[in-house]
């Protein structure tokens, strides 16, 4: 499923990369700085910075707590794709946990299946507000694959008003 | 930086980390419920002077600790809240019960 839905998107990328690494909590932070590193060529502005960091947050933390179902075990797998289009970004995030059974009630605001870990439900709501495109495909059993877009630009054209 | 716990008179004070994810909140609620039942607060304060990065982890912060002690009267405060914190609050429609001090 995975495989499927990275392949169609790989025309007129300028730059990309792809990481992986264990679901522990730890890796939380790890990615949103890769992330930003990777986002730092492009000028974004802090606002734009802060809102991927924020989304990445976000995603990582869903694959952590509710695909891999918070075991944090050094063998389960968080993967992350990031590729640059002209000034478009996407991020995909990906993990072979369980799944979801309903995607659309998932991504309700303030929906948790973990009211007992102080989950707010707020997960897919702040990728929502923070990009500008969300899609999430999921099979029980096989695994989630979150891909978010945004258009990073306002940096650079502050550069050249200046 | 770690968060820093402070007990006045009937408010627990938590200074906050400079990035709450989920991985650092799970820590912060824990210790925060243990100096509300041990200490026996009424109210908590969360300082947002040292916190960059804010995830939706940090709304269940916010939210479980509300549901602790707003059962006995008790009430939920923010400060030193930036304009990015502020944006996070109010999305998660928090403002309804915390209370942001300028």
């Amino acid at each position: 499923m995975i495989e499927i839905i990275e392949k169609s998107e790989i025309r007129g990328v300028t730059n990309e990369m792809r990481l992986e690494f264990a679901a522990v909590s730890d890796n939380e932070a790890f990615a949103r700085m890769v992330v930003a590193a990777f986002l730092a060529p492009l000028n974004p502005t802090l606002e734009e910075l802060a809102d991927v960091k924020t989304a990445v947050s976000e995603a990582v933390t869903n694959a952590v707590i509710h695909g891999y179902e918070n075991r944090c075990r050094r063998e389960d797998k968080i993967g992350m794709y990031c590729a640059v289009r002209k000034d478009v970004l996407e991020v995909t995030v990906t993990d072979q946990g369980v799944g979801i059974e309903n995607v659309r009630q998932a991504m309700e605001p303030l929906f948790t299946t973990r009211p007992e870990l102080d989950r707010s439900g707020m997960g897919f709501a702040f990728m929502e507000a923070f990009m500008d495109d969300l899609q999430v495909y999921s099979k029980p059993g096989e695994g989630t694959v979150v891909k978010m877009y945004k258009k990073i630009g306002l940096g650079s054209w502050i550069d050249s008003e200046e | 930086m770690d968060e820093e716990f402070k007990v006045i008179d009937n408010y627990l004070m938590i200074r906050l980390p400079d990035e709450i994810d989920h991985h650092k909140s799970v820590d912060i609620s824990a210790k925060a419920d243990r100096y509300i039942l041990s200490k026996k607060v009424g109210n908590v304060v969360f300082d947002f002077e040292r916190t960059t990065f804010m995830d939706s982890s940090g709304i269940g912060v916010i939210l479980g600790r509300y549901r602790k002690i707003s059962c006995f009267g008790g009430k939920v405060y923010a400060v030193n809240v930036d304009s990015r914190i502020r944006r996070i609050l109010l999305l998660s429609g928090l403002e309804k019960i915390v209370e942001i001090m300028e």
